[in-house]
């Protein structure tokens, strides 16, 4: 599987450039870090059908860093959910592919953009697997600056007491946020002990380790507890020039960096 | 009408097996029938209504009617951008109930105070905004909301409320309710909302029994037949709320009778008087009663300029 999800992590990040480019659109920092966590669940490892985007038995994810809306648009294409052609709307007047991500694209649960609103509504979704016993998991994606409202940790506080261990939480823990690095603006460390001391069973991973990545993201072993997978990313992650960056929080790459930023993702072999 | 709410809430859980009740941890010694009756269908999930909020647009993404339940802002102010993005937006059928509307938590202070929230919730597109008013409205209300597909919002006043119908009156959505009307010829006309009812009709029972009464349920949205129909049968209508002035119930009235004007259902509008709170807040410890006395929640200024 990890050959064809790290293929599918530089394809995703291959459209986020693109649309960012040609759109003109910001956030690509961040849909970098996330990329190869999307590329692990939706490259084989989520229970999916994309001609069936709401089939009842699929495994729901909850996408809550919706600034970031270019990789899950970019994964949902990339496997299947639409046409590659329908990012060519991005941004457009009417189109459904707004830049926070919209629930009226296929394949997208929950529109988000507001940040700490998805844990509670993937929380509620989880709740109710349990109660009817379903086979089927929750997956809720968060941003590390959104773990700043406290709406989240209200559902961080419910899950474990709800013994919702059909839900798994995953922090895309890339350590930078809107105006500065999360240590300066609002530190979230010790963030896997703040985990622990909520009773989540806590695992924390390299979230660009495709093997490590999937592991982690299993739904076997269970034990009572919600998962959270606390991804260490790297902001950019991919284009040298992008990694660590705030900047490419907002910048969209002109001519020339897009054709620098494209030669690297292509050459880029993790494998 | 708490009370009447949550019997008529075990009745349609006991005949419809999606409804799930969630509250704030607030209830105590009104919800612990449902809680009793049906424990996979309720949760208290703490003092954390923006969670609660989220949690009910996930549980109805799955199947559930969901009901809300804590007191006044809570439920409403606290979580209004769940409301707004996640249930309206997503069209979840989530209901909001908030006992303790308007004074009815008077002495609690202004924390307790809600008199803001018809407002804002009638602002967000989808949103069914409801204020009954008397405990037979609140069990056809509940009724109607537990079917309801769809985002809905209910005001409920406290206990102890009079029964102004014998019977939980029919409700279709936007429906206005007469309370009492004169057999001919009366000219001036009370459309309030909420507990405000109940107000009204002792005052105008003592005072005026030839000025008719009519409730308004729903505050978002009025039925705009029935509307036309009021406006050009009285010459003077006072609305009565216990909410602030601004975008309330009484404004939502002016501006469907505007539009009923502008779009030429309506030839001309009654005089019309709105009783709101003045746009203000309180400080001062009182009883529902007093609060609403000291801010002019009270039909005697307008009923004395009728003659």
């Amino acid at each position: 599987m990890t050959d064809t999800t790290i293929d599918l992590a530089r394809r995703i990040r291959l459209q986020c450039l693109h649309m960012c480019h040609t759109k003109r659109a910001s956030h690509l920092g961040g849909a970098f870090s996330v990329a190869d966590v999307l590329a692990v669940l939706y490259g084989g490892l989520l229970t999916a059908d994309p001609s069936q985007p709401r089939a009842p038995q699929r495994d729901r994810v909850f996408y809550s860093k919706g600034h970031a809306c270019t990789a899950l648009y970019a994964t949902l294409a990339e496997t299947g959910y639409y046409d590659k052609s329908a990012l060519d709307t991005f941004t457009d007047n009417g189109s459904y592919f707004t830049s926070h991500v919209n629930h009226k694209v296929p394949g997208v649960e929950l529109s988000t953009g507001s940040l700490g609103h998805a844990l509670s509504v993937a929380a509620g979704v989880a709740l109710a697997g349990k109660r009817r016993q379903a086979a089927w998991h929750t997956y809720a994606i968060v941003s590390d600056g959104e773990l700043d409202e406290g709406s989240n940790w209200e559902a961080i506080l419910f899950a474990p007491h709800h013994r919702l261990d059909n839900l798994t939480l995953i922090v895309d823990y890339n350590k930078i946020q809107s105006f500065g690095s999360t240590a300066e603006v609002l530190n979230l460390d010790p963030l896997a002990g703040k985990f622990k001391a909520f009773n989540w069973e806590t695992i924390e991973v390299d979230g660009h380790d495709h093997a490590a990545l999937a592991a982690a993201l299993s739904k076997e072993g269970r034990s009572g507890k919600p998962r959270v997978v606390i991804a260490h990313t790297v902001k950019g992650k991919g284009v040298s020039f992008m990694e660590h960056q705030l900047a490419w929080h907002y910048k969209s790459p002109d001519a020339a960096q897009f054709a620098a930023a494209r030669a690297e993702l292509l050459q880029e072999d993790q494998a | 009408m708490r009370n009447s709410f949550i019997t008529t809430l075990m009745a349609q859980a006991a005949q419809d097996e999606r409804i799930f009740l969630l509250c704030g941890d607030l209830g105590y010694s009104v919800l612990e029938p449902f809680a009793e009756a049906y424990p996979d269908r309720f949760i208290n999930v703490g003092i954390a209504e923006q969670n609660m909020v989220g949690l009910a647009t996930g549980l109805s993404m799955e199947g559930y009617t969901v009901f809300c339940y804590s007191i006044g802002n809570f439920p409403t102010l606290r979580a209004m951008e769940q409301i707004r993005y996640d249930v309206a937006y997503h069209e979840a059928n989530v209901k909001i109930i908030a006992v303790g509307g308007g004074y009815a938590y008077g002495p609690l202070s202004t924390s307790h105070h809600t008199t803001e929230e018809l407002g804002m919730l009638r602002t967000i597109p989808g949103m069914v905004v409801t204020a009954p008013g008397d405990p037979a409205e609140v069990d056809a209300m509940t009724a109607f909301i537990a079917q309801h597909k769809g985002p809905c919002y209910m005001r409920l006043n406290k206990a102890g409320e009079a029964r102004l119908h014998p019977q939980p009156p029919a409700l279709k959505l936007g429906d206005i309710v007469p309370v009492r009307v004169a057999d001919a010829g009366a000219t001036a006309a009370v459309f309030a909302t909420g507990d405000m009812v109940g107000y009204a009709a002792r005052y105008l029972a003592q005072h005026a029994p030839h000025i008719d009464l009519y409730s308004f349920p729903f505050v978002n949205p009025i039925d705009r037949a029935q509307l036309a129909a009021l406006a050009a049968r009285y010459r003077h209508v006072a609305t009565l709320e216990e909410h602030q002035a601004n975008g309330g119930f009484g404004s939502a009235v002016l501006e469907r009778l505007h539009d009923l004007l502008s779009d030429g259902a309506l030839a001309a509008l009654p005089a019309i008087q709105r009783i709101a709170i003045p746009n203000a807040f309180i400080s001062s410890a009182g009883s529902q009663d007093f609060l609403r006395e000291k801010m002019g929640l009270q039909l005697d200024g307008w009923h004395a300029s009728l003659s």
